[in-house]
């Protein structure tokens, strides 16, 4: 049975007086009770497509110029707003990628919920107090008496998507389209809200239009498959067939994309470029009128670990575990306890003009691209403030030849740096973050989760690129991430953080393939399996 | 000059703001006309030609004697006597207007105030003094008062919020103290009161008024450099080891301009309201200067003139909204979110 039927849909906005097409003739069938994924890159027109099937689009703004979407039969393309909102919710409903922005931060979860059961079902206030707690059981939130009368800041992100799917599900859709519903959320909470939406789709056969850039869940949860780029549909078929032959060349090299391949092996015999003993970050906790300290937030707790000279060390946890915290007290970029050692000095009481000279040989690039560049600064004026800040102003030309070098060796064309950062996509913004730290020839380099604000095959890049200037620049690196495909890529050995603590240490080839901790193993299952551990080894 | 992309898009964006694009022409060429008030309405001749020689008495001082008259002091051109002189041996250019802002017209045929008439086109004044001079150089000092007045508060404001919002923690609370208890001065009586001790010029009035209008930039700045100071590209420059003050300079400063552009018209207009209104109560520019202020308390005086008040109403009604609307444009055109079509 069919239940969404979309013909040749196209979806124009417009930009600067022009009709730009986002969309570009997409058909595709939803059965009911069934998982389609609809895969690809960002800006190909999958999130798009999914909104113009609740007609959720900035209209007029933007257009349908050709096609049709039905739903049960029904035309919904041109259907007044007043008639969508019959549609919205009871027969197709959405979740989105960031459950923080997508519930209100002033209402109670109950009152999330039960907003929608008084407005479609007209249910009384004591009716939808019962069908809002068996909503919450059905999403697994646990503690519900409690959480009832929550907002949404005092839940963690894997229990706020769970509120959302509880929303979502509350007038019984026939779809429920899931936008990228596990991007923003930690492996180990992936995998259990993955694990949810498959046993609600079971019991209650509804449809699912799962959008996603990461084919690793595609695998895991769909039945058929559409590979969308730039607006267009390039294959569909069944899962199963698609991932055993991919036909066309944009899906192979999708399916080809991530991040693979193993570090070099090196001479352990280096000294170390930087170590630390015993690092502590507390952050005191304020309490009653004085504002007396009652307690501290231990983001780094008694940490050591030493990177040697040409060596990856990969700092492994979920977010809150203290890995992005550990990376800035090492350069000194927040205040820490303990002792740090940078070539064999001791830097931790160093004053900031005593750290100065050496900023030139530790860097740091972060996670985000778009928010790591200014954006009222030239790509050159971006890259070229660390040579003024050491070397001076010297000659302009030479200036511009090194940039245009350094440039060139992260893969950017050399013109690029009279432009700004917002003509560049994420992964290119990356390149020149990357450019910006080497420019200095720094001997290590703290990487802050570089890949994870990127595209799959655009991480894979990234990763090669990385793996490549270090053999050539004979760089160290501290390389902190969540996402343990790209750390087994690159990084030689292998610290996993939880709370603040290490739970474990060691080669990467040892942590990969024979974790010791329950918690190590549980987070290699949801990394590389999708999969959850049992009960009480990670958080939910 | 090549405009950068940015700048092309909100140079677009601006034109494509009817309403801003014309406020700000008219604006800047009224303000343009009334820089060269002196050639539009004046008591003295623009060019003199008297035996074959060129004056220009709107610029140089000459004594009558210049002109075969009998006295040293310096020609009354107005004078039929003079102009007889003249005329004999030459010609003369006149303004537009013969008439400076102080000039009394002493052939009124009614009592001052007088009303419109081929001479006086907008009336006098109860002194006897033409109304159109007076606002055409009122226009120019007001306008001018409140420009720098604005660019002088931003400048104060700005390092202000940005020092603030940059170090935060204490230098922060104890500022934002000082800009309270500052903030619950009533500036009004401050300034009657100083204007009172001090014999009021052009710049005592515009130090004065600065000493209560830097304040009000001074949040959104501070609150723009809280939120971006730990922002990425903040951090990775701290990472390059840069100054804090080149950090401020170059990374925070131009992306907390937008949000102190959109305060920027409520200083200009409030800056020009806060000198009219001085004038308005006689404590403002000295007695005599052309003041739009002083033009609205004559209003007041004698409404049976009604051609005093509703020109000074006009006038800054005119003036505040073309300012208006000339900036709501320019906060627009650097808004990035918004579109025009």
């Amino acid at each position: 049975m069919v239940l969404v039927e979309i013909n040749d849909l196209w979806v124009t906005f417009k930009s600067d007086g022009k009709d730009v097409p986002a969309v570009k003739g997409v058909s595709f069938n939803i059965e009911k009770g069934e998982t389609l994924a609809l895969v690809g890159e960002s800006g190909s027109g999958k999130s798009v497509t999914a909104l113009s099937i609740l007609q959720l689009l900035p209209y007029p703004l933007a257009k349908h110029p050709k096609g049709s979407i039905k739903i049960n039969g029904e035309e919904v393309v041109g259907r007044p707003q007043k008639e969508m909102r019959n549609f919205r919710g009871n027969h197709v409903s959405m979740i989105f990628q960031e459950p923080m922005t997508s519930l209100n931060p002033l209402h109670t979860i109950e009152k999330q919920i039960n907003e929608t059961l008084l407005v479609h079902k007209g249910m009384s206030q004591k009716e939808a107090a019962v069908r809002v707690r068996e909503l919450l059981e059905m999403v697994g939130l646990d503690a519900i008496d409690e959480r009832l009368n929550a907002y949404p800041h005092q839940l963690s992100g894997g229990q706020r998507q769970r509120v959302m799917i509880a929303m979502a599900l509350a007038n019984e859709p026939d779809l429920l389209i899931a936008d990228e519903p596990t991007t923003a959320l930690d492996v180990t909470i992936q995998a259990q809200i993955l694990e949810l939406l498959m046993d609600l789709q079971k019991r209650l056969g509804m449809a699912i239009l799962l959008i996603t850039h990461d084919l690793g869940i595609v695998r895991k949860m769909a039945k058929d498959v559409c590979v969308m780029t730039q607006g267009e549909i390039v294959e569909a078929n069944n899962a199963k067939e698609l991932f055993s032959r991919p036909r066309h060349e944009y899906t192979q090299m999708l399916l080809e994309a991530e991040p693979k391949g193993l570090p070099l092996r090196k001479n352990d015999a280096l000294p170390d470029v930087i170590s630390c003993k015993n690092l502590k970050v507390y952050f005191p906790i304020k309490k009653g009128l004085l504002k007396r300290v009652a307690d501290y937030v231990r983001a780094v707790d008694n940490i050591s670990v030493n990177v040697k000279q040409g060596h990856t060390v990969g700092i492994v946890g979920e977010s809150g575990s203290g890995k992005s915290t550990l990376g800035l007290a090492m350069l000194r970029l927040i205040s820490s306890e303990g002792e740090i050692k940078f070539n064999g000095q001791s830097i931790e009481d160093a004053s900031w003009k005593d750290l100065r000279p050496l900023r030139a040989e530790m860097q740091i690039v972060f996670q985000d691209p778009y928010s790591s560049l200014s954006p009222r600064l030239s790509v050159g004026q971006i890259i070229e403030e660390g040579v003024i800040v050491h070397e001076g102003h010297g000659n302009r030309l030479e200036r511009r030849d090194r940039i245009s070098e350094v440039l060139k060796e992260v893969g950017i064309p050399p013109d690029a740096q009279d432009r700004y950062p917002h003509e560049f996509s994420g992964g290119q913004r990356q390149r020149i973050a990357i450019a910006r730290a080497l420019i200095l020839k720094p001997k290590f380099i703290v990487l802050d989760e570089p890949t994870s604000a990127l595209d799959m095959s655009v991480q894979a890049q990234i990763v090669d690129l990385l793996r490549d200037l270090q053999n050539r620049h004979n760089l160290t690196y501290l390389f902190i991430s969540h996402d343990l495909k790209v750390v087994r890529a690159i990084a030689d050995s292998v610290l996993v953080m939880r709370g603040g603590k290490i739970v474990e240490q060691g080669p990467a080839a040892q942590i990969f393939d024979n974790p010791e901790t329950d918690y190590t193993k549980a987070l290699m299952k949801a990394a590389f399996d999708l999969e959850t551990a049992s009960a009480g080894v990670v958080n939910s | 000059m090549t405009l950068s992309a940015i700048n092309r898009r909100r140079l677009n964006n601006f034109k494509a703001n009817r309403r801003g694009y014309w406020s700000m022409i008219f604006f800047v060429l009224l303000f343009v006309i009334s820089l060269f008030a002196e050639l539009i309405a004046n008591d003295k001749p623009l060019v003199v030609s008297y035996q074959d020689q060129l004056y220009f008495p709107f610029l140089i001082a000459y004594p009558e004697t210049a002109f075969g008259g009998d006295f040293e002091t310096e020609a009354d051109y107005r004078d039929p006597f003079v102009a007889d002189l003249i005329n004999e041996d030459g010609w003369q250019i006149w303004p537009l207007i013969r008439y400076s802002y102080t000039t009394i017209n002493y052939d009124l045929t009614s009592p001052a105030p007088s009303p419109p008439d081929a001479e006086n086109w907008l009336g006098t004044d109860d002194q006897g003094r033409d109304v159109l001079a007076r606002v055409i150089y009122g226009y120019r000092i007001s306008v001018a008062f409140g420009v720098i007045l604005t660019i002088f508060s931003s400048i104060i404001g700005v390092t202000a919020g940005a020092v603030q919002g940059y170090f935060g923690g204490w230098t922060d609370l104890i500022f934002q103290r000082l800009l309270e208890i500052w903030g619950g001065m009533p500036s009004l009586y401050i300034l009657i009161i100083l204007a009172a001790l001090i014999e009021p010029s052009f710049l005592i009035l515009l130090a004065l008024l600065l000493l209560f209008s830097w304040p009000s930039l001074v949040g959104v700045v501070r609150a723009e450099f809280l939120r971006s100071r730990n922002f990425d590209y903040v951090r990775a420059a701290r990472a390059l080891g840069v100054r804090d003050r080149v950090i401020m300079f170059k990374h925070l400063l131009p992306n907390s301009m937008v949000s102190a552009l959109t305060f920027l018209p409520f200083i200009l207009t409030g800056s020009i309201v806060s000198l009219t209104s001085l004038d308005f109560l006689g404590l403002g520019l000295p007695p005599g200067s052309p003041s739009l202020g002083e033009l609205l308390a004559q209003g007041k005086a004698n409404l049976q003139a009604p051609w005093l008040g509703i020109t000074a109403f006009l006038t800054l009604s005119i003036m505040l909204t073309l300012a208006f609307f000339m900036q709501e444009g320019i906060r627009d055109a650097f808004d990035p979110r918004k579109t025009f079509q």
